[in-house]
């Protein structure tokens, strides 16, 4: 084997390392969901999540990618929290379109607004 | 023969990383896994083990990304958990003995992850503090109730180690401001997030099966 054989194998063996480290694409841009979920849990004012959560959304929608699964649905959690029922619903609706498993779910919900409406 | 050296080199080091890549996977039956297929995950609030009352809803609110990259729709966890709550379940003790055939009824998702903190929190000595986030989880069928998936992992910020010299003074000193940042910064919510990383990732050693929004979905 010539040194520069053993030079290019060095090369693709490199070439293979980063390969494995590379982290992939995601397949969501998340933003700061995770850590405003936390947030919910420890409390913090639902008015100020919205803000943030509805900011993060259009830099989402600028680059045409994909919200994580619940994103919507939690502002729809956080909009009937402060009273904008109408809001609530259209999250709900759009968690179910993204995400046509969260049917059953967004739907049982729903039904027990409607039925408090009623 | 330095030639001849660096070509074995080259070869067993190719040889290294393709075993490297490929993992392992043997010693862990899937055929439930397979076979139940969930496209969609329902996550309770995690038991307590530990002294730290955060951490059911520290870690709680870490196990979304991961499953969700993995390819599932996961319920949103923040909602799950104001059901619960209006229904009279406030702790996770409670709800992890709800029948999964009621979870199904209410939820409409196709398995339920189950987990269990084992550790979490920061034990010091007088060199050092380390704060360590342990869990195991078990994946059931909310259709059949069988299990489907368990794992356990843990997570530790002084992996790595942080020898960085100085002496016996430096080690106190940097002793001293780990622990303050262990204490003032929740610690346990970041190692947490590692621990739901190394517990959920799919693609892992005896991990999570990849799910349906995956582009390599049913290639594991």
């Amino acid at each position: 084997m010539s040194e520069r054989r053993v030079l290019t194998l060095a090369l693709f063996s490199a070439v293979l390392l980063a390969g494995c480290s590379t982290p992939p694409k995601t397949l969501y841009q998340w933003e700061g969901y995770q850590p405003q979920v936390y947030e919910y849990f420890k409390g913090q004012g639902n008015a100020e999540q919205i803000t943030v959560l509805e900011q993060d959304l259009q830099k989402i929608r600028a680059k045409g990618n994909m919200p994580p699964p619940g994103y919507h649905a939690h502002l729809g959690l956080l909009y009937a929290a402060i009273g904008k029922d109408d809001q609530m619903v259209q999250q709900f609706q759009t968690e179910k379109e993204l995400f046509p498993e969260s049917t059953p779910y967004m739907d049982f919900l729903l039904k027990k607004y409607k039925k408090r409406e009623g | 023969m330095m030639n001849k050296l660096l070509k074995r080199l080259a070869c067993l080091s190719l040889v290294l990383l393709v075993v490297g890549c490929a993992g392992t996977r043997a010693n862990y039956d899937y055929a439930a896994f397979k076979q139940s297929r969930p496209r969609s995950i329902l996550v309770l609030p995690p038991l307590n083990e530990s002294p730290d009352v955060k951490a059911t809803y520290s870690m709680l609110s870490q196990m979304t990304y991961p499953l969700a990259e993995a390819g599932y729709y996961v319920l949103p966890v923040t909602l799950v958990d104001e059901t619960f709550k209006q229904n009279g379940l406030t702790t996770a003790g409670d709800i992890h003995a709800v029948p999964p055939a009621k979870l199904r009824e209410i939820f409409g998702a196709d398995a339920a992850l189950y987990v269990t903190v084992s550790k979490y929190g920061t034990t010091y000595t007088v060199f050092d503090s380390v704060t360590t986030v342990s869990a195991n989880a078990k994946l059931l069928d909310l259709k059949t109730g069988a299990t489907l998936w368990t794992g356990s992992a843990s997570a530790s910020n002084n992996e790595g180690g942080n020898n960085s010299g100085g002496g016996l003074i430096g080690t106190l000193v940097a002793a001293a401001i780990k622990q303050i940042v262990n204490n003032v910064s929740d610690a346990g919510h970041s190692v947490a997030g590692t621990t739901s990383q190394r517990l959920l990732a799919a693609g892992r050693p005896n991990g999570i099966l990849y799910g349906p929004h995956s582009p390599v979905y049913g290639t594991d």
